[in-house]
């Protein structure tokens, strides 16, 4: 599973300047339910599953990340979309700190095992310093995708 | 007591939906109260068990078997703790970590 096969290329966000966890998930969501195939009508109950996931414990798992997720019907693969953030947002992290990096991930009802694997490969390349810190400063879709392939083939 | 002391044991991810962020963050949370240092190994793969990233790396699907060892002076409490987890299933207040992502 590679990291520009299951983002959503258009649906990118670069510089997100939205202060709250709802305002960043919501503005996500409606990015990746315009130009991911997901129907409109879908869009609130993906956004109010989303939080309420949330609610049940932040998604924000330190060092500046976040991966807000849930299943949904609507999709039939996995599907997730990158937002950028440089002034931070809110987001109840574990460490307490403001998020500056979000994936989120919208995945069929029975595939836990793709999800398990985005989260993998998402929280691997995370763990590359470069990838976190020229992910940070991508200043358009198209630089995000670059660092995405480019992590993908193992070039960073 | 011998600050290298080294405990083990081996757990099976019962979780339905495998190890997701919801039962990853219980274990970092609960191993980050002790001062031991926790390898999670599987197979021949071993992560940090203090490091969120690093846990969600092992992507342990339903029925995994993982190995679980803890080094330092607390090492059988932080051991009896994480393992714990496991036994219930990283179900907190009735509540399933499973529910947390199906939901």
């Amino acid at each position: 599973m590679k990291l520009s096969e299951f983002v959503v290329r258009e649906s990118i966000l670069t510089d997100l300047k939205l202060e709250t966890k709802e305002q960043a998930i919501r503005a996500m969501v409606e990015s990746l339910c315009q130009h991911g195939g997901i129907p409109g009508a879908d869009q609130e109950s993906i956004i109010s599953a989303i939080l309420k996931r949330e609610e049940l414990g932040s998604t924000g798992i330190g060092r500046g990340v976040a991966v807000p997720h849930t299943k949904h019907p609507s999709v039939d693969r996995l599907v997730a979309t990158v937002a950028i953030s440089r002034t931070g947002v809110e987001f109840a992290s574990l460490d307490g700190e403001d998020v500056h990096i979000l994936f989120l991930l919208v995945s069929p009802p029975e595939r836990p095992g793709d999800h398990l694997r985005a989260l993998e490969n998402i929280s691997r390349h995370l763990r590359n310093d470069n990838f976190c810190n020229f992910l940070q400063q991508a200043v358009s879709a198209q630089a995000v995708i670059d660092l995405l392939e480019e992590a993908d083939n193992n070039q960073l | 007591m011998n600050e290298k002391q080294t405990y083990s044991k081996d757990v099976v991810v019962e979780l339905k939906n495998g190890l997701h962020l919801s039962p990853s963050v219980q274990i970092v949370q609960t191993a980050q109260g002790f001062r031991a240092k926790l390898a999670i190994h599987k197979g021949d793969r071993v992560v940090d068990g203090k490091s969120m990233l690093d846990l969600m790396t092992l992507a342990a699907e339903h029925g995994t078997r993982l190995r679980l060892e803890a080094t330092g002076d607390d090492a059988q409490a932080a051991l009896d703790a994480i393992g714990a987890l496991f036994d219930r299933n990283f179900v907190i207040d009735g509540v399933s970590a499973d529910r947390v992502l199906v939901d």
